[in-house]
């Protein structure tokens, strides 16, 4: 027993050291921990903090807080990339050596998938969801502040990694032997399974609440063949979701049985299966792969629609070929491994079946083009990401379809070939899709709207630098160049390209930095949003205050067609007299303290795993099980109720008539 | 989230009588969906690395029929014994309720205990998870739901001192049917268990 | 204004595209082989497909970019009333439908092909390749003699590689030649590649696997016939003999340079572990001989090679 809790194993490196970008680290975390904890005393922000951030179920705050850390995170994954090229510029570089690359690379895709994309079309989801459709919250608040905090904790504990024990060098993919622990000890690869473990648990429980208030919270008269395609989007996104994870969690729990408590799933001695890792990863990992792309896609139809001043062309296919897309995630997994050696016939059709998500993604293409038909086009910075996504996604698409002709995989596989495609069809559908949400559901959170000037300043820089970064990466990859060399012999004819896309690297950065300094400039000098309706919305998001009230809605609207908010709009415009409907006091869940104390309690767990300290670890499982009993006997009066004076009261102070 | 106690549809359980334990209980049945494919997972794992034994003990050598019989009849009785547990709530009877979900209990516990003795009595034949795939396979998948077990009985625990304080009210009686429908789901992945692994593995 | 910039920053992709063609016959788009040929006429045919698609939704997307955008004569727009068009929608899903079909049947006979010899006429060579951290060595059963991080291959002459690793996984790419294969640790995996005309061919692993795993870069040389011969004959003369140490040795992680050996010692590298040690098998108390009895036999002997090896390194 006492050898139990008294064995702290402590590894080669506790803190990670000898590299001044690292010792730069630690000085910059200190610094800027240390002047949070400064202000946030000064102005005596502390129980604000607790009460409005740390303990709320508002999703639009969720919402917020998932944006928040997604941008975090996308400015880590974004440092890490610069890094990466900059090693890259020329021939044989020292900037970074071996080590120091390989790990970069690893939390670079793990932080981008994982940490960034997901985090960024979930928050996205928790702002607009329930105002499009019409709800006052999710189906389950509480349990939405779950999976945010216990997305925190996994990225906190991923993330803590390059300076306490040493980041994962196995890749994004992880595939054993390579990430086995007989040659990769350490802390560095439990941190990638703990991380992902925690944060991917919070993630299934995104996909059940965000499937249950679709389905069942939905406004009276919407029915599923009026909802707005953000939110057939995101309600195939959460099936993908609840198929998908589980088989994430069960890979991730199986090679963590491996590395701490020496079982056999991937390990040749006894018998393990080595490829098994890489059918598991991309059984969840393709699926993933359209989580984050279908989400996008709907915003995009939102914005076409809006901007082009037009009902979207072709509804019912665009959500057709959603639900085939997402069938046929499931089937075409093998395709990232046609050179395992599955043998012809298994290529031959993995391969086939890959060449039919063509048809789909193809459909939607071209009902985007239509949509903007015989439309009056606007260009909004919205508009303009979403715009700029059709050509770029489109060299993503087509390189695709290349890439799942197996025999032509043979000399794409792993080359920069590959990171052009997976990068043009990740930024160009993704990151497109998220800046444009992002400032398209600006006003709608905070109450102004993002300065145009600048935003198209920001997407020139965003676009040409991407397209400087990635065009090269094709080239270089049928010169032979692979991917994860951490750097390359001269006389191969990749300097130039090389080069190039390391400009274009920085002109992304660029584009980036200027994104950002527009939230700050247009929070002080931005145009206000009064009306709730900036863009001339068609939904019904559009219809409520901005930044919306906490109960989104006074009164419910009734939902006559799709693109309800247009109607009502149109019907108003025409004379139609509006329904009186009495105010009732509104029923609404309380904040609690249960979801950020119970993800505090499993980050401690992941720490104490990592590191192998299996009593730290027992710990905060034991605290995560206490503070869910707890929670279970205090599942009483979680709810109160918003009294009709004062919902008139915030509804005339937004200057609205009730 | 408005909450309409009850509806001129006509009678509702009392535990789908408000909006917020119909959500709930929808929700549940989504999250067995997720377990559902949790344990696929885990018997495709399984069924890859059956035969994978690096030498030692096969499944033929290492299952005893007399020990998981008992198991099975123990968690089937036990899954019998919680429906009369829920429908006695239903019939607003806490002795029936008590009385059946007590009995749940101790079934549940009998099952664990056996389990907890196969394990101790294979890591001592040094057919420990350790030893080979397979035995990794098997205590990762067979453990995995006795994890199940014991969550679901620490569970049905909670919830019957909650009723034991608070009576039959709409959000005790979601709880109860909600630790019905998990304990009939142990059950289901318990059938799957016993005879595509027990079954098999003595075939 | 904004066209006109437009058109010059067409214009200047398109010179640069240009000129950057005579520099694009490297690698990939270089084939020397008939295997790299095969997969070089699906990816231009590829090309040619992916082509359509672009143009046609590039000109499509401009055409309604300038024509539908908002301008001040149409400030008065009002929504069209709009049906949805079946036959457009049926046109573009026939459209992919028909690219698909005309790339998926090279596809499939092409993975068939590429499954059997590219010159069935020729006798071919075995040549067996083990990747390990991070070195790759070639073993010649026919001729008995091994090479370390070069492989000299006859020209003309159909090789087929038998995959192997220790350790982590890596990818067997002479893009020149033909696609890759993962060499994987614990099962054998083939791969057909020819060189039809004498010359050196870089070759590298595609696959992570680890420190030093950029540096897994070698020389395929392809030699006319006689001359390989020559060569074969000059390393069974004059090459050193590799024992079982150096072999292990071998295995060890690091860099190494080329290195030629007359022979080399027998063990079966699907049977090592993952730091190259064998993969030894305690004995339960309930073992029992079932149908693994052929593996258990190969297994002993293993053992007992690697016994009598230990042995020797004692003295």
């Amino acid at each position: 027993m006492k050898d139990f809790l008294f064995n702290f194993k402590m590894p080669e490196y506790f803190f990670v050291t000898g590299d001044p970008l690292i010792y730069g680290a630690y000085v910059s975390i200190v610094l800027v921990s240390l002047g949070i904890l400064f202000v946030l005393t000064y102005y005596k922000k502390w129980g604000w903090l607790w009460r409005e951030w740390l303990t709320t179920v508002d999703h639009k705050k969720i919402g917020i807080l998932y944006l928040l850390a997604a941008l975090l995170m996308l400015f880590r994954g974004g440092v890490d990339a610069i890094l990466m090229r900059i090693q890259l510029t020329a021939p044989s570089l020292n900037f970074l050596d071996a080590d120091h690359y390989n790990q970069i690379f690893t939390t670079h895709g793990t932080i981008m998938i994982l940490f960034m994309a997901m985090p960024f079309l979930i928050g996205l989801m928790n702002i607009a969801i329930p105002l499009q459709i019409g709800a006052r919250d999710v189906a389950f608040p509480a349990l939405n502040a779950v999976s945010f905090w216990m997305f925190a904790a996994g990225a906190m504990l991923f993330n803590i990694s390059f300076v306490l024990g040493g980041s994962p060098d196995a890749g994004w993919t992880s595939y054993t032997p390579l990430a086995g622990n007989a040659l990769d000890p350490g802390p560095g690869q439990n941190y990638y399974l703990l991380g992902l473990q925690i944060s991917g648990i919070g993630t299934l429980v995104t996909g059940i609440n965000f499937l249950v208030t679709i389905l069942k919270m939905r406004a009276p008269g919407m029915t599923l063949w009026k909802m707005p395609l953000f939110s057939w989007s995101t309600l195939i996104t959460s099936v993908i979701i609840i198929f998908a994870f589980p088989v994430l969690t069960i890979a991730l729990a199986l090679l963590t049985l491996d590395r701490i408590f020496g079982f056999h799933f991937f390990t040749l001695a006894g018998g393990g299966s080595p490829m098994m890792w890489a059918n598991l990863f991309w059984i969840w990992g393709h699926p993933e792969v359209y989580i984050v792309i279908l989400p996008a896609f709907g915003l995009f139809s939102e914005i076409f629609s809006t901007f082009a001043r037009k009902k979207l062309f072709g509804y019912k296919a665009m959500v057709f070929s959603m639900l085939s897309i997402s069938a046929l995630s499931f089937i075409v997994w093998v395709h990232h491994f046609f050179t395992m050696g599955s043998g012809p016939w298994v290529n031959s059709i993995f391969s086939i079946t890959t060449m039919l998500i063509a048809i789909p993604t193809g459909v939607k293409v071209f009902n985007w083009l239509f949509t903007l038909y015989k439309g009056r086009i606007e260009f909004t910075t919205p508009m303009l990401w979403a715009l700029g996504f059709i050509p770029v996604f489109l060299c993503g698409g087509i390189t695709g379809v290349m890439l799942s002709s197996a025999p032509a995989d043979y000399q794409y596989h792993n080359s920069y070939f590959l990171i052009g495609h997976f990068h043009y069809v990740l930024i160009g559908g993704t990151v497109y899709g998220c800046i444009a949400g992002l400032i398209y559901y600006w006003p709608k959170m905070f109450g102004f709207i993002m300065n145009e000037r600048l935003g198209k300043w920001a997407f020139w820089w965003f676009t040409i630098g991407f397209n400087m970064c990635f065009i090269p990466m094709y080239i270089v990859g049928l010169k032979g160049m692979t991917r994860r060399m951490y750097t390359y012999p001269a006389g191969l004819g990749w300097e130039s390209w090389n080069l190039i896309a390391t400009i274009g690297a920085f002109g992304m950065g660029i584009g980036f930095m200027i994104l950002v300094w527009n939230m700050y400039y247009s929070f002080r000098k931005g145009q206000r949003d009064t009306t709730g309706d900036p863009w001339n919305g068609r939904t019904l998001e559009w219809m409520t205050s901005s930044p919306a009230a906490e109960y989104n809605f006074a009164i419910i609207p009734k939902v006559k067609g799709l693109d309800a908010f247009h109607l009502i709009k149109k019907e108003k415009a025409a004379g139609v007299k509006e329904e009186e409907v009495e105010l009732k006091p509104i029923h609404m869940p309380k904040g609690e303290a249960f979801p950020v104390v119970m993800s505090g309690f499993m980050f401690i767990a992941g720490f104490g795993f990592v590191f192998e300290w299996l009593q730290i670890g027992a710990i905060g499982v034991l605290g995560s099980i206490i503070t869910m009993i707890w929670r279970s006997f205090n599942d009483y009066d979680r709810d109160y109720y918003i009294p009709v004076e004062e919902v008139r009261k915030t509804e005339l102070a937004a200057g609205r008539r009730v | 989230m408005e909450t309409t106690t009850s509806t001129t549809k006509g009678y509702r359980p009392m535990e789908y009588a408000s909006e917020e334990g119909r959500l709930k209980i929808f929700g549940f049945w989504i999250f067995l969906g997720a377990e559902i494919v949790l344990f696929s997972t885990l018997f495709a794992t399984y069924f890859v690395l059956v035969n994978q034994t690096a030498g030692g003990p096969s499944g033929k050598e290492l299952f005893e029929i007399k020990i998981f019989a008992m198991e099975t009849f123990l968690l089937l009785t036990s899954s019998f014994t919680c429906g009369l547990a829920v429908l006695a709530m239903r019939k607003q009877s806490k002795r029936g309720y008590f009385g059946w979900m007590g009995v749940t209990l101790l079934l549940g516990l009998g099952f664990l205990i056996l389990e907890i003795e196969e394990f101790a009595m294979l890591v001592e034949m040094n057919a420990g998870p350790t030893r080979s795939a397979f035995l990794s396979a098997f205590f990762t998948l067979v453990g995995t739901h006795g994890i199940h077990v014991t969550l679901g009985i620490a569970w049905v625990t909670g919830v019957m001192i909650q009723v034991w304080k608070r009576g039959f009210t709409p959000v005790t009686s979601r709880k109860i049917f909600m630790t019905g429908l998990y304990w009939h789901f142990l059950d289901v992945v318990w059938i799957f268990l016993f005879s595509t692994i027990y079954l098999l593995g003595v075939a | 204004m904004r066209l006109k910039t437009g058109y010059v920053a067409i214009f200047f992709t398109m010179a640069l595209l240009l000129s950057g063609c005579s520099s694009l016959k490297s690698g990939v788009l270089n084939p020397q082989g008939p295997v790299a040929q095969k997969q070089y006429d699906l990816i231009i045919w590829s090309i040619v497909l992916m082509s359509i698609v672009f143009i046609a939704v590039i000109v499509l997307f401009v055409y309604m970019l300038v024509k539908y955008r908002a301008k001040s004569t149409n400030e008065d727009y009002v929504e069209p009333e709009e049906k949805e068009n079946k036959w457009l929608e049926v046109l573009w899903t026939a459209i992919p439908v028909v690219i698909i079909i005309a790339l998926a049947i090279p596809t499939v006979k092409t993975t068939f092909s590429l499954e059997k010899s590219p010159s069935p006429n020729q006798k071919p060579i075995t040549i067996q390749v083990t990747s390990a951290n991070w070195k790759w060595i070639f073993k010649y059963p026919e001729q008995g003699i091994q090479t370390v991080n070069y492989v000299n291959i006859p020209a003309n002459v159909p090789v087929r590689f038998q995959l192997n690793a220790v350790g982590p996984m890596n990818s067997f790419w002479v893009p020149e030649l033909g696609g890759q294969e993962y060499t994987m640790p614990g099962m054998t995996m083939y791969l057909w590649l020819e060189a039809d005309k004498a010359g050196t061919f870089i070759g590298r692993s595609a696959n992570f696997s680890g420190k030093d795993f950029t540096h897994m870069q070698f020389n395929v040389n392809s030699l006319e016939k006689t001359k390989f011969e020559d060569w074969v004959a000059n390393v069974k003369k004059t090459a050193p003999k590799q024992t079982e140490k150096m072999f292990k040795d071998l295995l060890k992680p690091g860099v190494v340079k080329e290195q030629t050996y007359s022979s080399y010692p027998n063990i079966d590298v699907n049977r090592l572990d993952e730091n190259g040690n064998p993969i030894l098998e305690p004995q339960s108390p309930t073992h029992h001989h079932g149908n693994g009895g052929k593996e258990d036999n190969e297994h002993k002997e293993l053992e007992m090679d690697m016994n009598h090896n230990s042995h020797t390194n004692h003295k």
